[in-house]
């Protein structure tokens, strides 16, 4: 059974790394563990709350574990993700050991709560529904099984056996962990459920209908769970459609202001598709630049129909000649041969070959359809793809912006990079080798450019674009074309850090190098298909639905896809944990209350960057713009004075110093490649000081926002000096070292290093360059991305403000699990420039073991944020006070008989202000205010106070948000989302104090630790 | 379609060039005064030429009636740009070369090209401006050229990018350099060429070679691909840039053929200038 589900699996999991195929069993299951501490935030959630969503899943999991280990026989069937896990493995060895343990007392533990779960269980939807999964899984399982011989005995189809044998097979191996069977489940959650699992869903489930219009007009209609992720819908759509090679592909919707949005797979629909119902276009997101190296033809063929729809759409333009010729092939693959005696002369009016057709055409169609006698319609469709692809709109996915003078361009995100348009002209071209960093702010969209051959300095180009959400969106599509088509395997997501700023978004599904090898695993005869539209012509174009055809028989042959569609009905609690943290999520919250009342004066500034990480791909392309190509010095300026002006401005003496001091990181084994990087990055970034780049923005603000080239500090090294001091779990040492991360600088006593430290980027690219050149993979994977982000904001003069955020996390569910955080965050800002830099060290065993575990231990930190004025870099003292150590994350373990240990943990962050903007000393009142709201699983209450000290007026909110919900939810992630989306709203202020109170309810601890 | 296949870049039956009128050697126009032009000795020279396209290569030359009234009609380069089945009939940057489209036009109608027409008054377009890779073009905007001939271009031309390159310093884009082969781009060596070959680069999604030779003139040239002749170069003669000359003859995969062209330069015409060519599909 497992090797089939694996397909599924794969699809989501092998996002991260590729790796060699040739892995043993137990290795990959290790790694299993290590990714999923090093999953995305969402993901780390779905895995505690999973706990009690694990035995249920658990049953496929272990049995998938089972035949890993049982041999090589079994391996060719191992999912690409499971193999590359080895790599994470390494990663996080004692992790891995720790969860180990734990799963397998869990699984005793849940043995006995397991079967009655269920029954409390069904009261919730979520349950409901794994449940029903469980059972499909189950069933599936063992036919698998059946199959594999040696596992058969120990599938049985009742779910109570299921469980047993979960217990069974975790005792068997004792390596079965929960994490590994989240993981799983998340991944399987893609995967998910068809229409049956409606059926078999108790009626409580809510679900919402869902309409796919897909590539040959037909919908496709569906239930998908409220909370559903966007991965689970495509799930859906791709099985519907026996598609396996899914990552091209994504769900398009309109936006409010009806645009074309992507939905992100890795959130919940409902969260980004405000209205209803649920309508979604099936499309291509990601155009091979290469079709012929897809795998399937049925791949193709959904290619070829989203091409179809670019073409007579005008999306994709193309001469007389070429929209004949594709026509033609068109005709062949929907028609076969030409027929003088079936295809009259009108046979093809039915088709649409351009947005504006001639007879003319249409003779030129029938006539090249003539010469194509004997292509098979699978022929057809890769000649149309060859023909297709040389296109040069091919894949640009075209965005309107104005350049610094206002004039109409239009950017285009492609494979390569970045096209600038101006008209139908190109105008200019920045291949993602080129491109350092990729940001937004507001409604203007920044990329920072290599410097040429004779430059010395970065440039930063910015661009308007009509709106703060075409901005983002904007970025985002840049942001997952560029993780997709030129690295190797995704980037971190960044951490969950206190006040950080901005999205954390990034693109968390495969990319193209891990796509492609996945696809190579692909092992099914081609599934049949149906060729819609030919069948439309035929019945004369009453474009009969494609529906709900399921064909059982086909899906055996991949029988992937069944156990997947299983497990994923089990995995899919933890997702909806995850969802409901996500909508716990402090942003929206804050977002709600303060908009108005809060400052309307205050900038916000929503501002995102990527660094662009330089992966072999983009090797190639440098080893010729040192040639002789991309000297284009002069040009490059040139074109650049056309796009923004960029006046460099000089830099304060003290940056300059401190930029300057070398880092001592390097003494850290880890570290010592990446460490390399970032000095050479920092000595180019101690070059470019005096280039600042300053862009102003006259049009909209008068604010002048500056752009640091210098990202000091590395935050990362800091965090592994302390795990390894203090030997605690690294979620809370991350989540102390969070603070200093908003200020670009860090003095912090614990670390030595930290100061100083600059150059994300270069170092990135450095890195990137040299790691992943030789050892790509696991270069991507020990190293963990080190993203660093920018993010500078301009605060009003002499205001003092502070936010407090509070930020209160209660866990409850039907698992009896509760969890509260309050999170307090001061800020108080009083000079008018502040300056952020963050750097995102994606350590994974960090970030992981955070969300693991669900309790939060004591940390006191104390933050003291210089006020600094322009010309003053933001220095942070960061003094890490308390740590009391997290409980693992298993603790959440349902019982039947709920036996609630309740633990509270507060921990402190405190600014100690140096701009007197403190809040020690008591001023005036001038006037309070409090706003509560509430949503459902959140209670958030902003309390503004003014006030008038020494002369300055101060604004303090304290923002109190309660969250309640299943242990899946992501605790710092939703804090760091409350904070950051304060410091969004209220820029002009800094956080003073950050207050997390967490309760817990652990129903079992022994086990942990 | 044929010409988003890189191998059939270079194919050509057939040659459009145009008789050479009296009124060249005193009224055609020129970037700088300089030494006159031989009639006779261009008009040799061209002869051997179209002799050469049409004799040696077995190219169907149309040789269009040379016209007193239009003494840059030669260089017929300028005034279409064909690119597979679609001819477009530029708007020169030149008024007084605006009529030389006419007899152009007729020919390549009769070609059963099809044929589009530069009508708006605010474009112009010289075909010396406009360099086409068999993957995308380049539009040099200079005094012949601008945006609106190259927007135009590229709405011509939909099937492939089209990006612009300034050219101050030339007379045309392809004053300085050309295609080699394929995927070579010959080009000068000044630095102005160089600056132009990095826009180019910086542009491109692809990766070309390049052949730089000393002298910019040289690096016009013509590259053909003749069935049972293979690469075909048509490059400046070694008596003329013996430097340029030796670069080429590197060339080992090429049939090179040296072509003088020394009174028409003075005049700006290169080699590129005197024809265009046409690729049209033998209908079955």
């Amino acid at each position: 059974m497992m090797t089939e589900a694996d397909p599924h699996v794969e699809i989501k999991e092998s996002e991260k790394t590729e790796e060699q195929t040739d892995q043993l069993p137990l290795k990959t299951e290790v790694s299993e563990n290590g990714e999923e501490t090093e999953g995305n935030p969402d993901e780390n959630s779905e895995q505690m709350s999973g706990s009690h969503s694990a035995r249920h899943s658990s049953p496929g999991k272990q049995k998938k574990e089972k035949e890993l280990s049982e041999g090589k026989g079994i391996y060719r069937f191992i999912p690409p993700w499971l193999k590359k896990q080895k790599s994470q493995s390494q990663i996080e060895p004692k992790e891995n050991g720790e969860k180990k343990e734990h799963p397998l007392d869990k699984d005793k533990a849940e043995e006995i709560e397991l079967e009655q779960p269920e029954r409390v269980i069904v009261e919730t939807e979520k349950e409901l529904e794994r449940i029903a999964d469980n059972e499909k899984e189950k069933a599936e399982v063992d036919e698998r099984e059946e199959k594999h011989s040696a596992n058969s005995a120990e599938v049985q189809s009742a779910k109570e056996q299921s469980k047993e044998e979960m217990e069974q097979m975790s005792e068997e191996k004792g390596e079965i962990h929960t994490e590994q069977m989240k993981k799983e489940l998340k991944e399987i959650q893609t995967v998910e459920a068809k229409a049956e699992i409606s059926q078999k869903t108790p009626k409580k489930v809510k679900t919402v209908p869902c309409k796919v219009i897909l590539l040959d007009g037909t919908e496709f209609n569906c239930e998908v769970e409220k909370r559903a992720k966007g991965q689970v819908l495509l799930d859906k759509v791709c099985e519907q459609l026996k598609l396996l090679e899914k990552d091209y592909f994504g769900l398009s919707f309109c936006d409010n202001a009806d645009e074309k949005c992507w939905l992100d797979l890795a959130k919940e629909i409902k969260r980004q598709s405000k209205s209803f119902p649920w309508v979604f276009d099936f499309n291509v997101k990601f155009y091979p630049p290469d079709p012929s190296q897809l795998t399937e033809d049925i791949t193709r063929y959904f290619l070829c129909l989203q091409l179809r729809q670019d073409i007579a759409s005008g999306r994709l333009p193309c001469s007389f000649v070429t929209h004949s010729l594709l026509g033609s092939y068109t005709l062949q693959a929907e028609l076969g041969d030409y027929d003088p005696e079936e295809h009259s002369s009108d046979y093809i009016g039915e088709f649409q070959f351009a947005p504006s057709q001639t007879k003319e055409m249409e003779d030129k169609v029938v006539e090249l359809h003539k010469t194509h006698r004997c292509l098979t319609p699978a022929q057809a469709d890769f000649q149309f793809l060859e023909n297709a692809k040389k296109l040069s709109m091919y894949g640009v996915d075209l965005h309107h912006a104005k350049d610094s003078e206002g004039v109409d361009i239009m950017l285009g995100v492609c494979s390569n990079g970045l096209l600038i348009y101006k008209d139908r002209l190109r105008i200019n071209r920045f291949a993602w080798p080129k491109i350092l960093k990729i940001s937004y702010r507001r409604n203007n969209f920044y990329i920072k450019v290599r410097p040429g051959e004779l430059e010395q300095f970065e440039s930063t180009i910015g661009f308007k674009l009509p709106n703060h959400r075409a901005a983002k969106r904007l970025w985002k599509v840049c942001v997952e074309h560029h993780t997709f088509f030129r690295l190797m395997s995704p980037e971190q997501p960044p951490k969950a850090k206190f006040l950080s700023l901005g999205s954390k978004f990034r693109y968390s599904g495969r990319t193209l190098t891990q796509t492609r090898q996945a696809s190579t695993l692909i092992d099914r005869p081609a599934p049949y298909f149906e060729r819609t539209s030919s069948k439309r012509i035929s019945r004369s174009l009453d474009g009969a639905p494609i529906g709900n055809i399921t064909d059982q028989s086909l899906l055996k042959d991949f029988s992937l896809t069944p156990e997947g569609t299983t497990v994923d009905g089990a995995v899919s609690v933890p997702d909806f944990a995850t969802k409901d943290k996500e909508i716990v999520s402090p942003d929206k919250v804050l977002q709600l209350q303060l908009p108005r009342d809060a400052k309307s004066k205050s900038l916000r500034i929503e501002g995102e960057n990527i660094y662009v990480r330089h992966s072999n791909l983009m090797l190639e392309d440098l080893g010729k713009t040192q040639d002789d190509l991309l000297k284009h010095q002069a040009s490059i300026s040139e074109l650049k004075r056309s796009f923004m002006e960029s006046t460099p401005e000089p830099r304060p003496n003290e940056w300059e110093k401190r930029r300057i001091t070398p880092l001592l990181l390097q003494t850290q084994g880890k570290l010592v490649p990446r460490t390399e990087g970032p000095y050479t990055g920092s000595n180019a970034a101690i070059k470019s000081l005096n280039e600042v780049q300053n862009i102003v923005e006259e049009k909209n603000q008068t604010e002048v926002v500056m752009e640091e080239t210098v990202v000091p500090e590395e935050i990362k090294k800091e965090t592994n000096e302390k795990v390894n001091r203090d030997g605690k779990p690294a979620e809370q040492t991350q989540t102390a070292i969070a603070p200093m991360k908003n200020d670009s600088t860090c003095l912090s006593d614990s670390s030595s290093n930290s100061e100083d430290e600059e150059a994300e980027y270069q170092t990135d690219s450095t890195m990137n360059e040299s790691g992943i050149k030789e050892e790509p993979e696991e270069h991507l994977e020990d190293i963990k991305e080190l993203t660093a982000e920018n993010m500078q904001y301009t605060a009003a003069v002499g205001e003092a403000n502070s936010i407090v955020v509070t930020v209160a996390h209660t866990e409850d569910s039907a698992e009896t699990l509760s969890h509260e955080v309050t999170v307090i965050v001061d800020v108080s800002e009083d000079k008018n420039v502040c300056e952020e830099t963050k750097q995102d060290m994606h350590l994974e065993e960090i970030e992981d073991q955070p969300k693991i575990n669900g309790d939060v231990s004591h940390i006191d930190i104390d933050v003291t944020p210089q006020i600094i004025s322009c010309s003053e870099p933001p220095v942070v003292k960061t003094e890490m006070v308390t740590i009391s150590d997290a409980i693992q994350r298993m603790e959440i373990s349902t019982k039947e008989v709920p036996i609630v240990q309740t633990e509270t943990k507060t921990i402190t962050y405190e600014a100690s202000q140096m701009g007197g903007s403190g809040d020690s000393e008591p001023g005036v009142l001038i006037g309070a205010q409090t706003i509560t709201s509430e949503s459902v699983s959140t209670t958030m209450t902003t309390h503004i106070t003014k006030t008038v000290k020494g002369g300055i007026p101060e604004t303090r909110i304290e923002k109190r948000i309660v969250i309640t919900g299943d242990a899946d939810i992501d605790h710092d992630e939703a804090l760091a989302q409350a904070i950051r989306e304060a410091k969004e709203q209220h820029p002009d202020m800094s956080i003073t104090r950050v207050v997390v109170h967490k309760e817990t309810e652990l129903s079992e601890e022994g086990e942990e630790d | 379609m044929a010409g988003l296949i890189m191998s059939s870049f270079g194919k050509c039956t057939h040659a459009i060039v145009r008789a050479m009128p009296n009124s060249l050697a005193q009224q055609a126009l020129r970037q700088e005064k300089g030494t006159e032009v031989d009639l006779g000795r261009a008009q040799r020279e061209h002869e051997v030429y179209v002799g050469v396209l049409k004799s040696k290569l077995g190219l169907q030359v149309i040789e269009l009636p040379g016209d007193e009234s239009l003494p840059d009609c030669p260089f017929v380069e300028d005034v279409a740009v064909v690119c597979e089945e679609t001819a477009l009939i530029t708007r020169p940057g030149a008024p007084s070369r605006r009529k030389e489209v006419e007899e152009m036009k007729k020919a390549l109608e009769h070609l059963q090209l099809n044929v589009v027409v530069m009508t708006d008054e605010n474009a112009t377009l010289d075909g010396g401006d406009v360099l086409f890779t068999g993957r995308e073009f380049f539009v040099g905007l200079s005094k012949r050229t601008n945006q609106r001939g190259a927007e135009i271009l590229a709405d011509t031309f939909k099937d492939y990018a089209v990006s612009t390159v300034p050219v101050s310093d030339y007379l045309h884009l392809k004053s300085f350099c050309s295609m080699a082969g394929p995927n070579l781009i010959a080009i000068g060596s000044s630095e102005a060429a160089q600056k132009a070959l990095k826009t180019m680069q910086q542009m491109s999604d692809h990766r070309y070679d390049k052949l730089t030779v000393p002298d910019d003139a040289a690096a016009n040239c013509i590259y053909l691909n003749i069935p049972n002749k293979g690469h075909v170069l048509l490059h400046r003669a070694p008596e003329e840039y013996p430097e340029s000359a030796k670069v080429y003859e590197k060339l080992k995969d090429h049939m090179l053929i040296p072509i003088v062209n020394t009174e028409l330069q003075k005049v700006d015409g290169l080699l590129t200038c005197c024809s265009v060519l046409i690729n049209k599909k033998l209908e079955q």
